[in-house]
């Protein structure tokens, strides 16, 4: 693999494309025209520009994309979180034109991009998931019949959603009755696909994820997890690795349900095995929740706490070929926090794209700041709200809080609305501080 | 969203895409109503009227690109 185009954007092709350069690989990046100025787009060593800013005409456009690799003589393709990353008629389309595609099998991304799928191979690999439907819904009264078996609160999630969009609590019947025709009529028009899945709600629990790493040659293993439970509308603020509060034998066993997970899927690559873990710490218990076929967010907590580039290993994998240290001398050590760092207000977390007139990144020991924008740019409305992810890591928790306190200070953005201010009360929250809390926080701290 | 001698204007609160527009001049609207829905950074946001009455002004058609602060419609 010589050349390696990132069909991607903002902070995550940048990142992608670093690690290319390092490891000597030429870059091609692809872009929409309001994206030009973007740091990425010169850090490539080409850059096609594909087509306007709306995604389905650019990013998510297969069609543009593959050109852009075939006039550009790419060899292979990363794709990013989002976009055209779990899309696995895109995949065999890379594939089929002869290109290295840096992801799983497209099968598997098929299986496991639907939650109800996914779900079900869970299940089959004898892993625990919540009460819930097995088959797609498609008609509200079958809802209602179905969620007398699942038991309220529930919740209503559309089987093709991702990214947090598509999905909706229900306490009883009649909210259901409404959920169930907002969800599916939104999941028919952004996905494509109507069909639900009823799950029992757990209101007070906590999302820890584990990364995975299917390696080459079968092997499935899993490095750590990743507590994500700061969340607003079920989308991640503040991800952390590793989980405070979380009993020692559900970390053991939620590692090893992964592990078997990517092995009875033939899972090559890097993904993740989302969980809800319910109940106080001393008596807690997990459940599956889904599997993201890629490269996550909040990947970098993983990076820093076990010493590893995970896009590096992504690439080798690809290739066929054996990670860059022996995956039985890898131990984690120490703590890292990611805080997304959101052109949003701070307040409602409202959307506030703009055009950023300052912009100084902290830096130091155990600080790490993954932009995709920079003083001259601009955020558009067209994208998702991510401008940077402010990563810290310590020797332990206290330190890590300690330097990303540190950091926030020293870090200043003008022009978009941004939502610093709302890390900086985050890390005085008492239950952040003390590491208890639940997907429940956010709310919490907002009827205050 | 300010009045003005009786007409509501209704403005963008963030700067966004025009998505769907629910309403057409001349309808008659009641507080709470969706005029139209914008979308922001893969987010829809929802616009009310604050007070019910005539669509007299529709300034947006879907696709549009507003500023913040930018006039959706008023309501007489």
């Amino acid at each position: 693999m010589d050349s390696l185009l990132v069909a991607n954007r903002g902070e995550i092709a940048r990142r992608v494309i670093r690690t290319a350069n390092r490891l000597g690989i030429r870059t091609i990046a692809v872009h929409s025209d309001v994206d030009a100025g973007l740091p990425f787009v010169r850090e490539a060593d080409d850059a096609v520009e594909i087509g306007p800013a709306a995604p389905a005409e650019s990013y998510r456009d297969a069609d543009r994309v593959l050109a852009a690799a075939r006039k550009s003589g790419a060899r292979a393709v990363h794709p990013g979180y989002g976009f055209l990353s779990e899309n696995a008629a895109f995949a065999r389309r890379v594939r089929a034109a002869g290109l290295v595609w840096v992801g799983p099998d497209p099968d598997v991304i098929e299986l496991m991009g639907n939650k109800i799928t996914a779900r079900n191979a869970a299940a089959a690999a004898g892993i625990p998931v919540a009460p819930g439907t097995t088959a797609p819904l498609s008609d509200v009264d079958s809802a209602v019949s179905a969620a007398a078996r699942v038991g309220y609160p529930l919740m209503v999630k559309a089987a093709a959603g991702g990214g947090g969009m598509g999905m909706a609590v229900a306490a009883d019947e009649a909210a259901l009755r409404k959920q169930f025709a907002a969800v599916s009529a939104f999941a028919a028009r952004m996905f494509g696909d109507a069909g639900i899945l009823l799950e029992r709600f757990y209101p007070d629990a906590r999302h820890v994820e584990v990364q995975i790493l299917g390696l080459a040659e079968g092997r499935v293993i899993a490095l750590g997890e990743r507590n994500c439970s700061v969340q607003r509308r079920n989308q991640k603020l503040v991800e952390e690795s590793p989980s405070p509060w979380l009993d020692p034998g559900v970390r053991e066993r939620m590692l090893a349900a992964a592990e078997r997970l990517g092995e009875a899927v033939g899972y090559r690559n890097a993904g993740t095995v989302e969980c809800l873990v319910h109940g106080a710490p001393g008596a807690q218990d997990f459940v599956f929740l889904e599997m993201n076929t890629r490269l996550q967010v909040e990947h970098p907590v993983t990076e820093l706490v076990w010493g590893l580039d995970l896009v590096e290993q992504q690439l080798l994998i690809a290739r066929h070929r054996p990670p860059s240290v022996d995956p039985a001398a890898l131990r984690p050590r120490g703590h890292a926090i990611e805080f997304r760092v959101n052109a949003e207000d701070p307040v409602r977390f409202l959307p506030g794209p703009g055009a950023i007139t300052q912009w100084r990144e902290p830096a130091g020991e155990g600080i790490r700041v993954d932009a995709g924008y920079a003083a001259g740019t601009k955020v558009t409305p067209a994208y998702d709200s991510l401008m940077a992810k402010l990563v810290v890591y310590g020797e332990n928790r206290e330190q890590a809080l300690s330097r990303a306190r540190a950091a926030l200070g020293s870090f200043t953005i003008s022009g978009p609305k941004h939502n610093l201010p709302f890390f900086g009360e985050l890390l005085e929250e008492p239950e952040f501080v003390a590491g208890t809390y639940t997907t429940a926080l956010l709310t919490r701290m907002r009827a205050r | 969203m300010t009045m003005t001698q009786g007409t509501q204007q209704i403005t963008a609160d963030i700067a966004a895409n025009v998505w769907q527009v629910l309403v057409t001049e001349g309808a008659t609207v009641s507080a709470g109503d969706t005029l139209v829905i914008l979308e922001s950074m893969k987010m829809e946001i929802p616009v009310e009227a604050e007070e019910g009455g005539t669509v007299t002004k529709l300034a947006v058609k879907e696709g549009d690109v507003l500023d913040e602060g930018a006039l959706i419609a008023e309501i007489g």
